[in-house]
């Protein structure tokens, strides 16, 4: 089975619902190991990565959690198919870059995807839908508890798992979650939060974007610091301060609906003018408008559209997955064309945002979930 | 203004992050931070960027000299300088004076407190064990109570049984 076949179609990837998931897209929880005695992949020579990869796939396929999983060495998958991966948030750019001597196992319901001989060793992962970070982490731990019977990893109790670069050494943990935050970017308020969350050792990440202005308001929030702190704190920390975010952007899209709503309107009728009508379209442009469009599913704007198709196409409206589509291989230009027919195609039953009566936006309180 | 990692083209990507009371700047052009996956989605921390280029300056002072080598794997104090990245896990042995200050300005604490492989728990709480036994005894012995001491006796040498028994 190819990788195609493998991952859930995007209609249906995009349907997975998660606690929160108006606002936090996924969580994620990664394990960094290693190991002992062996290079790290960065240093190892070709036979030793390959010599790792063949001691760690077979320990990893071996695993319950792991039925049914896909498996492949890196050097078997195309560059789309890589790609491909990366734009399902499965593997990193860096892994996508490698070839023999790597690897990459993914379950079946693409909940836990182990990268081989990336960065570490093992880049093991949990993904869960929504805001989920303490699920993530039981299923990642449990996962690493039985490959540390199996694996010999390099492991010192003053240090902890010992990583290649030292930024991720002693838990090897990175807790993540993928915000959708357009209230707070529109209200101007997302450098501060920001900078108040770097502020507390947290790092956060424009999730397409260089500096902070990520693509589609889309911003991905981790801890930074691994060493010195216990799991179950850092996901404790992780959840306080998600649930502090998640309450800002609440309140900035209700002050904006209050004190703003022709803008609000402005921006939401624009993005779908754009989207409805666009026969060339950027990947980026296309993120950004959809964003908008997003934040009009939350606010009610829209009588029959769901959220899952704005997300759908947040996925296959990316380069690779546009690519798939067709079987010739296309520019930029042409990519950008087949992009705005098919946004066309699938809005086209989608009527014009509403604008609520009392032009103060929506009275619905925020859907609980 | 010239990109600090070819230290050849001019920068053209400014990157500025703020960790408590400290700043730290980067400057790169367009081809580096490319490289460097300022662009990437997945992953680009300006953290581990630093490593490569503040850090290991860092080291370098701390570990006094610059042709430190790794035994087990022939890294050297030069190609963490590039990399930004160690060569193997005994190269925290090797390299580890000079990690301590780093660890100390880019963690919470320099001792871990996470989780650790069953097996190495097990023997970390029995040792635990055997020091505050031992301690129990040194106190028996001082109060003259030579019963209680004789049973601590006995449980230290079951406890010690059970730590070889683990590391065997």
């Amino acid at each position: 089975m190819n990788v195609h076949e493998f991952l859930a179609s995007p209609a249906d990837a995009s349907r997975r619902e998660g606690p929160h998931n108006r606002i936090v897209l996924s969580s994620r929880v990664r394990l960094a190991r290693n190991l002992k005695g062996m290079p790290f992949p960065g240093w190892a020579k070709k036979a030793e990565r390959v010599k790792a990869l063949e001691a760690i796939r077979p320990a990893v396929e071996s695993l319950s959690q792991m039925a049914n999983a896909f498996s492949e060495s890196m050097d078997n998958l195309t560059v789309l198919d890589k790609n491909i991966l990366v734009e399902r948030h499965l593997i990193s750019r860096e892994h996508a870059a490698k070839s023999a001597g790597s690897g990459l196992v993914l379950n079946r319901d693409e909940s836990l995807c182990v990268m081989i001989n990336e960065e570490d060793h093992l880049r093991m992962q949990a993904l869960r839908p929504g805001l989920q970070l303490k699920q993530a982490w039981n299923a990642i731990d449990q996962i690493d508890s039985k490959l540390e019977k199996k694996l010999p990893y390099a492991f010192t109790s003053d240090l902890g798992y010992l990583t290649a670069c030292p930024t991720n050494l002693g838990t090897g943990i990175r807790v993540s979650a993928m915000l959708h935050l357009p209230g707070l970017v529109l209200a101007e308020q997302i450098n501060q939060i920001i900078q108040a969350v770097n502020k507390l050792g947290l790092a956060v990440r424009g999730l397409y974007g260089e500096g902070t202005e990520a693509l589609g308001n889309v911003f991905q929030v981790s801890n930074q610091m691994t060493l010195g702190e216990t799991e179950a704190d850092i996901v404790e920390r992780l959840n306080k301060v998600l649930a502090q975010i998640i309450e800002h952007e609440e309140n900035a899209r209700q002050v904006l609906l209050e004190k703003k709503p022709k803008a609000v309107y402005n921006h939401i009728g624009r993005a779908y003018g754009t989207l409805c009508n666009a026969h060339i379209i950027s990947s980026k442009e296309t993120m950004n408008q959809l964003s908008l469009m997003r934040m009009g599913v939350d606010l009610n704007l829209f009588e029959n559209l769901e959220r899952w198709l704005v997300d759908e196409l947040f996925i296959i409206t990316q380069p690779a997955h546009l690519q798939k589509r067709f079987s010739e291989k296309l520019s930029a230009e042409e990519r950008d064309l087949l992009r705005a027919d098919m946004l066309r195609d699938r809005l086209r039953n989608v009527s014009r945002p509403r604008v609520h009566s009392n032009g103060s936006g929506s009275q619905q309180p925020p859907e609980k979930s | 203004m010239q990109c600090c990692v070819c230290k050849d083209r001019e920068a053209k990507v400014h990157l500025t992050q703020i960790v408590g009371d400290k700043m730290q700047k980067v400057d790169l052009c367009e081809e580096c931070a490319k490289a460097k996956g300022v662009n990437d989605p997945a992953g680009f921390s300006l953290a581990d960027l630093l490593l490569g280029l503040g850090a290991s300056q860092e080291m370098e002072q701390a570990a006094g000299s610059s042709d430190l080598k790794c035994p087990h794997c022939g890294f050297t104090q030069a190609d963490f300088k590039k990399a930004g990245r160690l060569g193997c896990s005994e190269c925290y042995v090797t390299f580890a004076d000079g990690l301590e200050s780093l660890l100390k300005s880019m963690h919470k604490g320099t001792k871990h407190l996470g989780k650790a492989p069953q097996s190495l728990q097990q023997s970390r709480d029995l040792s635990d064990k055997l020091k505050s036994l031992q301690k129990k005894l040194d106190k028996a012995v001082e109060d003259e109570n030579f019963e209680q001491a004789a049973q601590i006796r006995d449980e230290i040498k079951n406890t010690r049984e059970k730590l070889t028994e683990l590391t065997a």
